[in-house]
Protein backbone atom coordinates (compact mmCIF):
# COMPACT_ATOMS: atom_id res chain seq x y z
CA UNK A 1 0.00 0.00 0.00
CA UNK A 2 3.16 2.19 0.67
CA UNK A 3 4.73 1.36 -2.65
CA UNK A 4 1.04 1.94 -4.51
CA UNK A 5 0.68 5.61 -2.40
CA UNK A 6 4.44 6.66 -3.39
CA UNK A 7 3.63 5.83 -7.31
CA UNK A 8 0.41 7.20 -6.98
CA UNK A 9 1.76 10.59 -5.68
CA UNK A 10 4.00 10.75 -8.87
CA UNK A 11 1.40 10.34 -11.69
CA UNK A 12 -1.09 12.77 -9.12
CA UNK A 13 1.29 15.80 -9.35
CA UNK A 14 2.36 15.43 -13.24
CA UNK A 15 -0.22 17.32 -14.85
CA UNK A 16 0.65 15.88 -18.18
CA UNK A 17 -0.22 12.04 -16.96
CA UNK A 18 -3.20 13.10 -14.89
CA UNK A 19 -4.80 14.54 -18.00
CA UNK A 20 -4.17 10.97 -19.93
CA UNK A 21 -5.87 9.29 -16.76
CA UNK A 22 -8.68 11.04 -16.82
CA UNK A 23 -8.80 10.85 -20.13
CA UNK A 24 -8.49 7.46 -20.62
CA UNK A 25 -11.45 7.01 -18.04
CA UNK A 26 -13.24 9.16 -19.78
CA UNK A 27 -12.98 7.60 -23.33
CA UNK A 28 -14.07 4.22 -21.48
CA UNK A 29 -17.26 6.19 -21.47
CA UNK A 30 -17.51 7.29 -24.52
CA UNK A 31 -18.56 3.75 -26.11
CA UNK A 32 -21.87 4.98 -24.89
CA UNK A 33 -21.87 7.45 -27.79
CA UNK A 34 -21.93 4.52 -29.93
CA UNK A 35 -25.89 3.74 -28.93
CA UNK A 36 -26.53 7.17 -29.96
CA UNK A 37 -25.41 6.59 -33.46
CA UNK A 38 -28.33 7.10 -35.71
CA UNK A 39 -29.03 7.20 -39.49
CA UNK A 40 -31.60 7.80 -40.94
CA UNK A 41 -31.51 8.51 -44.83
CA UNK A 42 -35.02 8.20 -46.68
CA UNK A 43 -35.67 4.75 -46.41
CA UNK A 44 -32.67 3.16 -44.58
CA UNK A 45 -33.18 3.67 -41.08
CA UNK A 46 -30.39 3.06 -38.60
CA UNK A 47 -30.24 2.85 -35.31
CA UNK A 48 -27.11 1.02 -33.99
CA UNK A 49 -27.98 0.43 -30.32
CA UNK A 50 -30.97 -1.67 -31.77
CA UNK A 51 -28.81 -3.66 -33.89
CA UNK A 52 -28.38 -6.18 -30.69
CA UNK A 53 -24.36 -4.78 -30.05
CA UNK A 54 -26.14 -3.64 -26.47
CA UNK A 55 -27.65 -7.70 -25.92
CA UNK A 56 -26.87 -9.06 -22.61
CA UNK A 57 -24.63 -11.54 -22.88
CA UNK A 58 -23.01 -10.33 -26.25
CA UNK A 59 -22.14 -6.90 -24.88
CA UNK A 60 -19.53 -8.55 -22.47
CA UNK A 61 -18.13 -9.51 -25.79
CA UNK A 62 -18.47 -6.20 -27.71
CA UNK A 63 -17.72 -3.91 -25.05
CA UNK A 64 -14.35 -5.81 -23.46
CA UNK A 65 -12.69 -6.08 -27.14
CA UNK A 66 -13.90 -2.27 -28.22
CA UNK A 67 -12.51 -0.64 -24.88
CA UNK A 68 -9.55 -2.94 -24.97
CA UNK A 69 -8.35 -1.11 -28.10
CA UNK A 70 -8.14 2.01 -25.99
CA UNK A 71 -5.10 0.02 -23.98
CA UNK A 72 -2.72 1.83 -26.36
CA UNK A 73 -3.50 5.24 -24.67
CA UNK A 74 -2.43 3.71 -21.64
CA UNK A 75 0.73 2.65 -22.78
CA UNK A 76 2.06 5.99 -23.19
CA UNK A 77 1.24 6.63 -19.57
CA UNK A 78 3.39 3.68 -17.94
CA UNK A 79 6.24 4.14 -20.46
CA UNK A 80 6.41 8.01 -19.94
CA UNK A 81 6.35 6.81 -15.72
CA UNK A 82 9.26 4.43 -16.19
CA UNK A 83 11.13 6.38 -18.69
CA UNK A 84 10.98 9.77 -16.93
CA UNK A 85 12.34 8.09 -13.80
CA UNK A 86 15.59 7.11 -16.03
CA UNK A 87 15.82 10.80 -17.69
CA UNK A 88 15.30 12.56 -14.28
CA UNK A 89 17.58 10.20 -12.33
CA UNK A 90 14.80 10.22 -10.00
CA UNK A 91 15.78 6.23 -10.02
CA UNK A 92 18.56 6.51 -8.58
CA UNK A 93 17.68 8.81 -6.37
CA UNK A 94 14.97 6.60 -5.40
CA UNK A 95 16.99 4.09 -4.40
CA UNK A 96 19.58 6.50 -2.58
CA UNK A 97 16.75 7.47 -0.61
CA UNK A 98 16.23 3.45 0.35
CA UNK A 99 13.54 2.51 -1.83
CA UNK A 100 15.01 -0.94 -2.89
CA UNK A 101 15.13 -2.51 -6.41
CA UNK A 102 12.65 -4.96 -6.29
CA UNK A 103 10.41 -2.28 -3.79
CA UNK A 104 10.72 0.27 -7.35
CA UNK A 105 9.35 -2.41 -9.31
CA UNK A 106 6.56 -3.60 -6.56
CA UNK A 107 5.38 0.11 -6.78
CA UNK A 108 4.64 0.03 -10.65
CA UNK A 109 3.46 -2.85 -10.85
CA UNK A 110 0.72 -2.18 -7.97
CA UNK A 111 0.41 1.05 -9.80
CA UNK A 112 -0.45 -1.23 -13.25
CA UNK A 113 -2.89 -3.58 -11.23
CA UNK A 114 -4.86 -0.59 -9.86
CA UNK A 115 -5.40 0.16 -13.10
CA UNK A 116 -6.69 -2.04 -14.73
CA UNK A 117 -8.53 -2.67 -11.77
CA UNK A 118 -10.04 0.46 -12.00
CA UNK A 119 -10.69 0.12 -16.19
CA UNK A 120 -12.21 -3.35 -15.58
CA UNK A 121 -14.36 -2.25 -13.20
CA UNK A 122 -15.65 0.68 -15.11
CA UNK A 123 -16.17 -1.34 -18.20
CA UNK A 124 -18.23 -3.48 -15.83
CA UNK A 125 -20.52 -0.80 -14.73
CA UNK A 126 -21.26 0.94 -18.07
CA UNK A 127 -21.93 -2.27 -19.83
CA UNK A 128 -24.53 -2.94 -16.82
CA UNK A 129 -25.84 0.80 -17.74
CA UNK A 130 -26.39 0.60 -21.20
CA UNK A 131 -27.05 -3.43 -21.34
CA UNK A 132 -29.54 -2.01 -18.59
CA UNK A 133 -31.43 0.29 -21.09
CA UNK A 134 -30.51 -1.41 -24.42
CA UNK A 135 -30.56 -4.98 -24.22
CA UNK A 136 -33.43 -7.13 -25.44
CA UNK A 137 -33.02 -9.67 -22.52
CA UNK A 138 -32.86 -8.76 -19.27
CA UNK A 139 -33.33 -11.94 -16.78
CA UNK A 140 -30.16 -12.07 -14.82
CA UNK A 141 -29.00 -15.72 -15.99
CA UNK A 142 -28.53 -14.25 -18.99
CA UNK A 143 -27.02 -10.41 -17.86
CA UNK A 144 -24.27 -12.66 -16.09
CA UNK A 145 -23.29 -15.13 -18.54
CA UNK A 146 -20.26 -14.53 -20.18
CA UNK A 147 -18.76 -12.72 -17.56
CA UNK A 148 -15.43 -14.61 -18.43
CA UNK A 149 -14.64 -11.80 -21.14
CA UNK A 150 -14.42 -9.40 -18.17
CA UNK A 151 -11.53 -11.93 -16.93
CA UNK A 152 -9.83 -12.11 -20.30
CA UNK A 153 -9.74 -8.04 -20.54
CA UNK A 154 -8.25 -7.55 -17.17
CA UNK A 155 -5.33 -10.43 -18.18
CA UNK A 156 -5.42 -8.53 -21.91
CA UNK A 157 -4.48 -5.22 -20.22
CA UNK A 158 -1.82 -6.58 -17.26
CA UNK A 159 -0.14 -8.34 -19.85
CA UNK A 160 0.05 -5.50 -22.00
CA UNK A 161 0.94 -3.20 -19.75
CA UNK A 162 3.76 -5.62 -18.65
CA UNK A 163 5.22 -5.73 -21.68
CA UNK A 164 5.21 -2.06 -21.40
CA UNK A 165 7.03 -2.32 -18.51
CA UNK A 166 9.51 -4.24 -19.50
CA UNK A 167 10.35 -2.47 -22.91
CA UNK A 168 10.79 0.90 -21.19
CA UNK A 169 12.91 -0.55 -18.37
CA UNK A 170 15.18 -2.26 -21.32
CA UNK A 171 15.14 0.99 -23.35
CA UNK A 172 14.82 3.87 -21.39
CA UNK A 173 13.66 5.96 -23.54
CA UNK A 174 9.94 6.59 -23.32
CA UNK A 175 9.71 7.05 -27.26
CA UNK A 176 11.95 4.48 -28.25
CA UNK A 177 9.72 2.03 -26.22
CA UNK A 178 6.72 3.04 -27.77
CA UNK A 179 8.28 2.80 -31.31
CA UNK A 180 9.95 -0.51 -30.43
CA UNK A 181 6.69 -1.73 -29.38
CA UNK A 182 5.15 -1.05 -32.51
CA UNK A 183 8.13 -2.60 -34.55
CA UNK A 184 7.54 -5.74 -32.26
CA UNK A 185 3.99 -6.14 -33.87
CA UNK A 186 5.49 -5.62 -37.51
CA UNK A 187 7.93 -8.32 -36.51
CA UNK A 188 6.01 -10.89 -34.66
CA UNK A 189 4.06 -10.68 -38.21
CA UNK A 190 7.11 -10.88 -40.43
CA UNK A 191 8.35 -13.82 -38.39
CA UNK A 192 4.47 -15.41 -38.55
CA UNK A 193 4.54 -15.06 -42.45
CA UNK A 194 7.93 -16.74 -42.71
CA UNK A 195 6.95 -19.19 -40.13
CA UNK A 196 4.16 -20.48 -42.57
CA UNK A 197 6.21 -19.87 -45.54
CA UNK A 198 9.28 -22.36 -44.99
CA UNK A 199 8.44 -24.48 -41.22
CA UNK A 200 4.99 -25.46 -42.96
CA UNK A 201 7.16 -27.20 -46.03
CA UNK A 202 9.69 -28.14 -43.66
CA UNK A 203 7.46 -29.92 -41.06
CA UNK A 204 3.91 -29.87 -41.77
CA UNK A 205 2.90 -32.14 -39.19
CA UNK A 206 3.15 -28.86 -36.94
CA UNK A 207 0.57 -26.35 -37.37
CA UNK A 208 2.03 -22.60 -37.54
CA UNK A 209 -1.15 -21.49 -36.16
CA UNK A 210 -0.52 -23.57 -32.95
CA UNK A 211 2.96 -22.43 -32.65
CA UNK A 212 1.79 -18.96 -33.30
CA UNK A 213 -0.39 -18.45 -30.29
CA UNK A 214 2.74 -18.31 -28.11
CA UNK A 215 3.97 -15.30 -28.99
CA UNK A 216 3.43 -12.51 -26.67
CA UNK A 217 1.34 -9.52 -28.86
CA UNK A 218 -0.76 -12.67 -30.68
CA UNK A 219 -1.16 -13.93 -27.54
CA UNK A 220 -3.34 -10.69 -26.18
CA UNK A 221 -4.93 -10.59 -29.34
CA UNK A 222 -5.92 -14.05 -28.95
CA UNK A 223 -7.44 -13.16 -26.04
CA UNK A 224 -10.75 -11.61 -26.81
CA UNK A 225 -11.81 -12.12 -30.43
CA UNK A 226 -13.04 -9.77 -33.01
CA UNK A 227 -17.03 -9.55 -31.73
CA UNK A 228 -18.10 -8.26 -35.25
CA UNK A 229 -19.14 -11.43 -36.80
CA UNK A 230 -20.73 -12.89 -34.19
CA UNK A 231 -23.36 -9.76 -34.43
CA UNK A 232 -26.84 -11.56 -35.34
CA UNK A 233 -26.83 -8.86 -38.25
CA UNK A 234 -23.85 -9.77 -39.75
CA UNK A 235 -24.80 -13.56 -39.50
CA UNK A 236 -27.36 -13.03 -41.13
CA UNK A 237 -26.21 -11.65 -44.04
CA UNK A 238 -23.62 -14.03 -44.44
CA UNK A 239 -26.31 -16.97 -44.07
CA UNK A 240 -28.19 -15.64 -46.82
CA UNK A 241 -24.98 -14.99 -49.28
CA UNK A 242 -24.53 -18.82 -48.35
CA UNK A 243 -21.19 -17.65 -46.45
CA UNK A 244 -22.12 -19.12 -43.34
CA UNK A 245 -19.18 -19.72 -40.67
CA UNK A 246 -19.04 -21.17 -37.01
CA UNK A 247 -16.18 -19.96 -35.04
CA UNK A 248 -15.04 -20.12 -31.37
CA UNK A 249 -15.12 -16.95 -29.97
CA UNK A 250 -15.37 -18.30 -26.37
CA UNK A 251 -12.13 -16.93 -24.43
CA UNK A 252 -9.98 -19.39 -24.12
CA UNK A 253 -8.38 -20.81 -20.63
CA UNK A 254 -4.89 -21.93 -22.46
CA UNK A 255 -4.96 -18.35 -24.08
CA UNK A 256 -5.03 -16.57 -20.53
CA UNK A 257 -2.38 -18.91 -19.21
CA UNK A 258 0.41 -18.14 -22.11
CA UNK A 259 -0.39 -13.96 -21.29
CA UNK A 260 -0.06 -14.60 -17.46
CA UNK A 261 3.18 -16.57 -18.32
CA UNK A 262 4.55 -13.78 -20.79
CA UNK A 263 3.42 -11.00 -17.71
CA UNK A 264 5.51 -13.07 -15.31
CA UNK A 265 8.29 -13.61 -17.46
CA UNK A 266 8.37 -9.35 -18.57
CA UNK A 267 8.15 -8.59 -14.71
CA UNK A 268 11.22 -11.01 -14.14
CA UNK A 269 13.51 -9.47 -16.94
CA UNK A 270 12.81 -6.41 -15.83
CA UNK A 271 13.74 -7.20 -12.42
CA UNK A 272 17.13 -8.22 -13.45
CA UNK A 273 17.53 -5.77 -15.90
CA UNK A 274 17.26 -3.35 -12.75
CA UNK A 275 19.55 -5.63 -10.54
CA UNK A 276 22.10 -5.72 -13.38
CA UNK A 277 22.69 -2.27 -14.27
CA UNK A 278 24.73 0.00 -12.93
CA UNK A 279 23.13 3.74 -12.78
CA UNK B 1 24.90 0.88 20.65
CA UNK B 2 28.18 0.95 18.57
CA UNK B 3 29.51 3.48 16.87
CA UNK B 4 30.21 1.92 14.03
CA UNK B 5 27.95 3.00 10.35
CA UNK B 6 29.56 1.78 7.54
CA UNK B 7 32.21 -0.49 6.80
CA UNK B 8 34.56 -1.77 3.21
CA UNK B 9 35.65 -4.67 3.24
CA UNK B 10 37.95 -5.24 -0.03
CA UNK B 11 35.41 -3.31 -1.67
CA UNK B 12 36.20 -3.43 -5.37
CA UNK B 13 34.47 -2.10 -8.99
CA UNK B 14 35.97 -3.15 -12.24
CA UNK B 15 34.49 -1.49 -15.76
CA UNK B 16 36.10 -3.77 -18.31
CA UNK B 17 39.36 -3.34 -18.20
CA UNK B 18 39.16 -0.41 -15.76
CA UNK B 19 39.52 -0.64 -12.05
CA UNK B 20 37.54 2.18 -10.39
CA UNK B 21 38.18 1.18 -6.83
CA UNK B 22 40.95 -1.19 -5.63
CA UNK B 23 40.56 -3.51 -2.58
CA UNK B 24 39.00 -0.77 -0.62
CA UNK B 25 38.91 -0.88 3.45
CA UNK B 26 37.20 2.06 5.32
CA UNK B 27 35.26 2.46 8.61
CA UNK B 28 33.08 5.23 9.09
CA UNK B 29 32.32 5.77 12.63
CA UNK B 30 29.83 8.44 14.29
CA UNK B 31 30.38 11.58 15.36
CA UNK B 32 33.11 12.25 12.83
CA UNK B 33 33.14 14.52 9.58
CA UNK B 34 35.04 12.54 6.84
CA UNK B 35 36.98 13.92 3.68
CA UNK B 36 37.02 11.67 0.92
CA UNK B 37 39.53 13.22 -1.54
CA UNK B 38 40.97 12.47 -4.71
CA UNK B 39 41.21 14.01 -7.98
CA UNK B 40 38.56 13.17 -10.44
CA UNK B 41 38.57 9.97 -11.59
CA UNK B 42 39.91 8.94 -9.08
CA UNK B 43 36.87 6.10 -7.80
CA UNK B 44 34.89 8.74 -4.95
CA UNK B 45 31.90 8.41 -6.98
CA UNK B 46 31.62 4.77 -7.36
CA UNK B 47 32.52 4.22 -4.23
CA UNK B 48 30.15 6.26 -2.90
CA UNK B 49 27.49 4.76 -5.38
CA UNK B 50 28.22 1.06 -4.51
CA UNK B 51 27.35 2.15 -0.83
CA UNK B 52 24.49 3.99 -2.06
CA UNK B 53 23.16 0.51 -3.77
CA UNK B 54 23.19 2.60 -7.50
CA UNK B 55 26.40 0.54 -8.71
CA UNK B 56 27.22 -3.05 -7.93
CA UNK B 57 30.54 -4.06 -6.72
CA UNK B 58 32.77 -6.67 -8.37
CA UNK B 59 34.33 -7.95 -5.73
CA UNK B 60 34.27 -7.14 -2.00
CA UNK B 61 31.50 -6.55 0.49
CA UNK B 62 30.16 -3.47 2.65
CA UNK B 63 28.13 -3.27 5.90
CA UNK B 64 25.75 -0.48 7.22
CA UNK B 65 25.30 -0.61 11.11
CA UNK B 66 27.44 -4.12 11.23
CA UNK B 67 25.17 -5.70 9.29
CA UNK B 68 22.13 -5.07 11.65
CA UNK B 69 20.40 -2.98 8.36
CA UNK B 70 19.59 -4.20 4.40
CA UNK B 71 21.02 -1.90 2.42
CA UNK B 72 17.94 0.43 1.87
CA UNK B 73 16.68 0.11 5.44
CA UNK B 74 20.48 1.51 6.49
CA UNK B 75 19.93 4.32 3.65
CA UNK B 76 16.37 5.39 5.23
CA UNK B 77 18.61 6.35 8.19
CA UNK B 78 21.06 8.52 6.05
CA UNK B 79 21.02 11.20 3.50
CA UNK B 80 23.02 11.22 0.22
CA UNK B 81 23.68 14.01 -2.47
CA UNK B 82 25.37 12.68 -5.44
CA UNK B 83 26.94 15.33 -8.14
CA UNK B 84 24.09 16.65 -9.14
CA UNK B 85 20.38 17.19 -7.64
CA UNK B 86 18.07 14.82 -9.20
CA UNK B 87 14.24 15.56 -8.60
CA UNK B 88 10.94 15.59 -10.42
CA UNK B 89 11.07 18.40 -12.41
CA UNK B 90 7.23 18.90 -12.64
CA UNK B 91 6.60 18.35 -8.48
CA UNK B 92 7.67 22.13 -6.27
CA UNK B 93 10.10 21.94 -4.01
CA UNK B 94 7.53 20.76 -1.19
CA UNK B 95 5.90 17.89 -3.04
CA UNK B 96 9.24 16.67 -3.15
CA UNK B 97 10.30 16.72 0.14
CA UNK B 98 7.22 14.84 0.91
CA UNK B 99 7.76 12.18 -1.62
CA UNK B 100 11.28 11.64 -0.34
CA UNK B 101 9.70 11.64 3.54
CA UNK B 102 7.06 8.77 1.95
CA UNK B 103 10.24 6.95 0.52
CA UNK B 104 11.95 7.34 3.75
CA UNK B 105 9.36 6.50 5.74
CA UNK B 106 9.27 9.76 8.05
CA UNK B 107 7.58 12.33 9.54
CA UNK B 108 7.24 15.51 7.12
CA UNK B 109 7.62 17.55 10.61
CA UNK B 110 11.26 18.34 9.54
CA UNK B 111 10.30 19.85 5.98
CA UNK B 112 9.89 23.06 7.29
CA UNK B 113 12.17 23.59 9.27
CA UNK B 114 15.27 22.22 6.84
CA UNK B 115 13.78 24.25 3.72
CA UNK B 116 14.21 27.39 5.88
CA UNK B 117 17.54 26.27 7.02
CA UNK B 118 18.54 26.42 3.02
CA UNK B 119 16.40 29.52 2.52
CA UNK B 120 14.11 28.08 0.47
CA UNK B 121 11.10 28.23 2.28
CA UNK B 122 9.85 30.97 0.61
CA UNK B 123 9.86 29.27 -3.19
CA UNK B 124 8.39 25.64 -1.43
CA UNK B 125 5.50 26.13 -3.90
CA UNK B 126 7.71 26.79 -7.35
CA UNK B 127 8.29 24.04 -9.63
CA UNK B 128 11.83 22.24 -9.39
CA UNK B 129 12.51 22.62 -12.61
CA UNK B 130 12.19 26.83 -11.97
CA UNK B 131 15.26 26.39 -9.27
CA UNK B 132 18.66 27.97 -10.59
CA UNK B 133 21.74 25.45 -9.82
CA UNK B 134 22.41 26.77 -6.68
CA UNK B 135 18.85 26.65 -5.23
CA UNK B 136 18.57 23.03 -6.31
CA UNK B 137 21.52 21.94 -4.87
CA UNK B 138 20.44 23.50 -1.55
CA UNK B 139 17.27 21.63 -2.02
CA UNK B 140 18.96 18.47 -2.01
CA UNK B 141 20.60 19.54 1.23
CA UNK B 142 17.24 19.92 2.64
CA UNK B 143 15.72 17.00 1.07
CA UNK B 144 19.03 14.82 2.57
CA UNK B 145 18.40 16.63 6.43
CA UNK B 146 14.39 15.92 6.49
CA UNK B 147 15.05 12.65 8.06
CA UNK B 148 17.32 13.35 10.63
CA UNK B 149 20.37 11.33 9.27
CA UNK B 150 22.48 9.49 11.02
CA UNK B 151 24.95 10.01 8.52
CA UNK B 152 24.86 12.51 5.77
CA UNK B 153 27.05 11.75 2.07
CA UNK B 154 27.92 14.86 0.14
CA UNK B 155 29.55 14.03 -3.29
CA UNK B 156 31.23 17.47 -4.51
CA UNK B 157 28.48 19.70 -3.25
CA UNK B 158 29.93 22.90 -4.47
CA UNK B 159 30.92 21.27 -8.00
CA UNK B 160 29.49 23.63 -10.79
CA UNK B 161 28.00 26.57 -8.27
CA UNK B 162 28.70 29.89 -8.61
CA UNK B 163 31.35 31.45 -6.08
CA UNK B 164 28.51 32.89 -3.74
CA UNK B 165 26.64 29.21 -4.08
CA UNK B 166 29.81 27.70 -3.47
CA UNK B 167 29.77 29.91 -0.21
CA UNK B 168 26.22 29.35 1.09
CA UNK B 169 27.31 25.06 0.28
CA UNK B 170 30.32 26.07 2.91
CA UNK B 171 28.19 27.48 5.50
CA UNK B 172 25.70 25.30 5.54
CA UNK B 173 28.02 22.12 5.83
CA UNK B 174 29.37 23.57 8.69
CA UNK B 175 26.03 24.65 10.20
CA UNK B 176 25.48 21.55 9.81
CA UNK B 177 28.86 19.66 11.33
CA UNK B 178 28.44 21.76 14.31
CA UNK B 179 24.93 20.01 14.88
CA UNK B 180 26.88 17.03 15.68
CA UNK B 181 26.11 15.21 12.15
CA UNK B 182 28.44 12.62 10.85
CA UNK B 183 29.40 13.66 7.29
CA UNK B 184 31.47 11.94 4.45
CA UNK B 185 32.56 15.11 1.69
CA UNK B 186 34.10 13.68 -0.97
CA UNK B 187 35.77 16.40 -3.02
CA UNK B 188 38.38 16.91 -5.01
CA UNK B 189 38.85 20.47 -3.54
CA UNK B 190 41.54 20.52 -0.78
CA UNK B 191 40.64 23.71 0.90
CA UNK B 192 37.27 22.36 1.06
CA UNK B 193 37.81 19.43 2.82
CA UNK B 194 40.62 21.10 5.03
CA UNK B 195 38.38 23.62 6.01
CA UNK B 196 35.22 21.42 7.51
CA UNK B 197 36.63 17.80 7.45
CA UNK B 198 38.44 16.20 10.96
CA UNK B 199 39.26 12.58 9.12
CA UNK B 200 40.32 12.25 6.41
CA UNK B 201 40.89 9.35 3.38
CA UNK B 202 42.99 9.95 0.28
CA UNK B 203 42.22 8.13 -2.60
CA UNK B 204 43.85 8.29 -5.90
CA UNK B 205 43.44 5.36 -8.86
CA UNK B 206 41.02 3.86 -6.78
CA UNK B 207 43.17 2.54 -4.49
CA UNK B 208 43.16 4.42 -0.65
CA UNK B 209 46.17 6.35 0.05
CA UNK B 210 45.59 7.68 3.61
CA UNK B 211 43.25 7.13 6.35
CA UNK B 212 43.69 9.17 9.53
CA UNK B 213 43.14 12.58 11.23
CA UNK B 214 44.13 15.74 8.91
CA UNK B 215 46.08 16.36 11.55
CA UNK B 216 47.99 13.34 10.94
CA UNK B 217 48.81 13.92 7.83
CA UNK B 218 50.06 17.76 8.26
CA UNK B 219 51.05 18.35 11.40
CA UNK B 220 53.59 15.30 11.53
CA UNK B 221 55.52 16.64 9.15
CA UNK B 222 56.34 20.13 9.43
CA UNK B 223 60.08 21.03 8.04
CA UNK B 224 62.52 23.76 8.35
CA UNK B 225 63.10 26.34 5.92
CA UNK B 226 67.39 27.29 6.16
CA UNK B 227 69.81 29.10 4.42
CA UNK B 228 73.28 29.54 6.01
CA UNK B 229 76.70 31.84 5.01
CA UNK B 230 78.42 28.16 5.61
CA UNK B 231 76.63 25.50 3.54
CA UNK B 232 79.30 22.50 4.17
CA UNK B 233 78.77 23.03 8.20
CA UNK B 234 75.03 23.38 7.61
CA UNK B 235 74.73 20.31 5.60
CA UNK B 236 76.46 18.30 7.95
CA UNK B 237 75.23 19.23 10.92
CA UNK B 238 71.22 18.30 9.70
CA UNK B 239 72.17 15.37 8.20
CA UNK B 240 73.54 14.27 11.77
CA UNK B 241 70.78 16.05 13.08
CA UNK B 242 68.42 13.41 15.29
CA UNK B 243 64.56 14.81 14.90
CA UNK B 244 65.22 15.73 11.33
CA UNK B 245 64.74 13.40 8.18
CA UNK B 246 65.29 14.09 4.47
CA UNK B 247 67.33 17.21 3.62
CA UNK B 248 66.91 19.02 0.03
CA UNK B 249 67.76 21.67 -1.31
CA UNK B 250 64.75 23.80 -2.91
CA UNK B 251 65.70 27.08 -4.87
CA UNK B 252 67.79 28.88 -2.65
CA UNK B 253 66.87 26.77 0.81
CA UNK B 254 67.52 23.87 2.27
CA UNK B 255 64.48 22.43 3.21
CA UNK B 256 65.07 19.62 6.50
CA UNK B 257 61.72 17.37 6.89
CA UNK B 258 60.68 16.78 10.93
CA UNK B 259 60.20 12.93 12.06
CA UNK B 260 60.57 14.62 15.54
CA UNK B 261 59.24 17.38 17.38
CA UNK B 262 61.29 20.31 17.60
CA UNK B 263 60.69 23.99 18.46
CA UNK B 264 61.96 26.51 16.47
CA UNK B 265 64.02 28.09 19.78
CA UNK B 266 65.64 25.31 20.75
CA UNK B 267 66.88 24.46 16.89
CA UNK B 268 68.08 28.02 16.37
CA UNK B 269 69.96 28.06 19.98
CA UNK B 270 71.52 24.77 18.62
CA UNK B 271 72.62 26.44 15.20
CA UNK B 272 73.95 29.19 16.80
CA UNK B 273 76.32 27.12 18.98
CA UNK B 274 77.34 25.45 16.38
CA UNK B 275 78.24 28.45 15.14
CA UNK B 276 76.17 28.27 11.40
CA UNK B 277 75.25 31.86 10.55
CA UNK B 278 72.04 31.59 9.70
CA UNK B 279 70.36 34.12 6.77
CA UNK B 280 67.15 32.71 6.19
CA UNK B 281 65.26 30.39 8.92
CA UNK B 282 61.41 29.54 9.25
CA UNK B 283 59.33 26.43 10.46
CA UNK B 284 56.65 25.62 8.33
CA UNK B 285 53.60 23.34 7.91
CA UNK B 286 53.09 21.80 4.68
CA UNK B 287 49.82 22.75 3.44
CA UNK B 288 47.17 20.00 2.67
CA UNK B 289 47.80 20.23 -0.94
CA UNK B 290 51.37 19.70 -0.71
CA UNK B 291 51.02 16.84 1.73
CA UNK B 292 48.74 15.40 -1.26
CA UNK B 293 50.99 15.36 -3.65
CA UNK B 294 53.79 14.35 -1.67
CA UNK B 295 51.70 11.21 -0.80
CA UNK B 296 50.78 10.53 -4.04
CA UNK B 297 53.82 10.89 -5.75
CA UNK B 298 55.69 9.23 -3.22
CA UNK B 299 53.30 6.44 -2.93
CA UNK B 300 53.44 6.05 -7.39
CA UNK B 301 57.23 6.08 -7.16
CA UNK B 302 56.95 3.31 -4.46
CA UNK B 303 54.90 1.35 -6.83
CA UNK B 304 57.02 1.37 -10.09
CA UNK B 305 60.12 0.52 -8.60
CA UNK B 306 58.30 -2.45 -7.51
Amino acid sequence: MRLLKIELFKLWHNRISKILIFGYFLLIFSIAILSTIKIEFGPINFYLAEQGIFNFPYIWHFNTFMIALLKVFFAIIIVAMIGNEYSNKTLKQNLIDGLSKAEFLRSKIYAILAFVFTSTLLVFIISLILGGIYSDYDELPIIFTDLEYLVAYAVKLFGFFTFCLFLSILIKKSAFALGFLALWQVIEGIIFGLMKWKLSDLIPQVSVENLFQFFPLNALGNLIKEPFSRLSAVQNIADKIGEGFTKDYSVSFLNIVIVLIWSGLFIYGSYLLLKKRDL
Amino acid sequence: MSNVILQLNNLTKKFGNLTAVSKLSLTINKGKVYGLLGPNGSGKSTTLGMVLSVVNPTSGTFKWYEGNLTSHQALKKIGAIIERPNFYPYMSALQNLKLICKIKQCSFDKIEEQLKLVNLWDRRNSKFSTFSLGMKQRLAIAAALVNKPDLLILDEPTNGLDPEGIHQIRKLILTIARQGTTILLASHLLDEVEKVCSDLIVLKNGVKYYEGTLDGLTKSQGYFEIAAINEELLISHLKEHSSLGKISKENQFYRATLTKELSTADFSAELQKAGILVTHFSKKQPSLESQFLFLTQTKENAATKN
